[in-house]
């Protein structure tokens, strides 16, 4: 109990610096939580990492994002760490449920982003990102069902650009990001890795364009292309329109509308996408 | 929001020169004091300023914000590398420095617009002023 009790004295002695540590950034730069568990849009990883943290500093973040398109939801819940916004290091479980059978997909995406140049706001060029993110499959039967080429596991690679520019269009912060994926990952790998059309990994662009309509409001569009290598059923590109609010630097909370196209014979699959940030420190 | 965005659409949102969207010589010195007034009550960035003459600070600032947004000015202070050497100031301290200015123009009544494109140029005054 001393002992315990000597712990939580220390740690909120320690509280005001971890607070402090991460305020680093103006507010919503460094984006929202993207599907996958990387700092980025909804459905794209931007070239920011996760948290207010500067180079002297180190941030830690969870989330967590609801999809519910007409078949099929999907439900997203991870953490991110940010380490002096040079690497960050994230780990997200996605939970995908077919609607009308119950059947769900579990996946485990763990991933690493390492910015290579630039502050999204400062610099001349655009902040630019390589990452990774390792996927996991725990539900493999559905994936073996429709004629994925691998169930267990597969690694995809990103290249991500993004700049901010202060006050470009009629005054409006304006906001790009341009990301460069390796993947053969069918809708997410939720439906495994490659398939019996293709089994190797291709290059897919994905895009994000943001106006901040205030400090606290940001409104935009995002498109991301998708493989297509089973047989079995068409994998159509994803889009979607947002609106992102960041009431402060702990807290953040998206809606969108997402148009996720064909998935596994089911057309036109549209809704609602909310997710949250929060910002531990 | 809509009230901001509304007096946004109120002023000259992108023409005419930045000088006046911030009301010219005067509105620039009252945000400049604004500016000190939150530096004063900040405590992560007051200590960078125990030695500053304020006076001297307020005249200087309002001399470059004047010349870096289109007004009638020279800046005669130092230059930024000189006035931040040895000074150890981080990325994040200049961030929150560029969040109480934020705050002085929304003290001010500065429109969101406005206060975009004066961060815009007094952006590229950063690398001069990190970790000198």
């Amino acid at each position: 109990m001393r002992k315990w009790k000597k712990s939580w004295a220390l740690g909120l002695l320690l509280l005001p610096d971890l607070c402090q540590a991460a305020d680093g950034k103006l507010l919503a730069t460094p984006g929202v939580s993207q599907v996958e568990g990387s700092a980025g849009g909804g459905l794209v990883p931007w070239a920011m990492l996760a948290g207010y943290a500067s180079r002297d500093e180190v941030s830690a973040s969870a989330f967590a994002t609801r999809v519910s398109v007409d078949d099929y939801r999907l439900e997203v819940w991870g953490a991110a760490f940010n380490w002096q916004d040079r690497v960050e290091l994230s780990a997200a479980h996605q939970n995908f449920t077919l609607k009308q059978s119950g059947d769900e997909i579990r996946q485990n995406v763990y991933g690493l982003k390492v910015r290579l140049y630039g502050d999204v706001v400062y610099s001349t060029w655009p902040q630019l990102s390589l990452g990774l993110q390792h996927k996991r499959l725990k539900d493999p039967a559905i994936a073996e069902a429709v004629g994925a080429d691998r169930t267990d596991h597969d690694t995809e690679f990103y290249l991500a650009a993004s700049k901010l520019h202060l006050g470009a269009l009629a005054g409006y912060n304006l906001l790009w990001n341009v990301t460069l994926r390796s993947s053969r990952s069918n809708q997410l790998g939720l439906l495994g890795y490659g398939g019996d059309e293709e089994s190797s990994r291709e290059l897919l662009g994905e895009a994000s364009l943001a106006v901040l309509l205030h400090r606290q409001w940001a409104l935009g569009y995002e498109y991301r292309m998708k493989p297509d290598n089973l047989g079995f059923a068409e994998e159509d590109d994803w889009s979607d329109f947002f609106i992102a609010y960041f009431p402060s630097k702990s807290f953040n909370v998206t809606a969108a509308y997402a148009d996720l196209g064909s998935i596994a014979g089911e057309d036109d699959q549209k809704g609602l996408y909310l997710s949250m940030t929060g910002y531990l420190w | 929001m809509l009230a901001l965005l509304a007096a946004g659409c109120a002023t000259p949102g992108t023409r005419g020169a930045l000088y006046d969207d911030l009301g010219g010589q005067a509105g620039i010195e009252k945000l400049v004091g604004r500016f000190i007034f939150e530096i004063g009550n900040d405590a992560l960035i007051r200590p960078y300023f125990e030695e500053t003459d304020l006076d001297r600070f307020h005249e200087k600032l309002t001399e470059q914000i004047c010349e870096v947004s289109g007004g009638p000015c020279r800046y005669s202070g130092d230059s930024m590398v000189d006035s931040h050497r040895n000074m150890g100031v981080t990325e994040a301290h200049f961030n929150q420095t560029v969040d109480l200015l934020i705050r002085a123009m929304e003290a001010e009544d500065i429109p969101h617009r406005v206060q975009n494109r004066l961060l815009a140029v007094l952006a590229p005054l950063r690398e001069d002023i990190i970790y000198q």
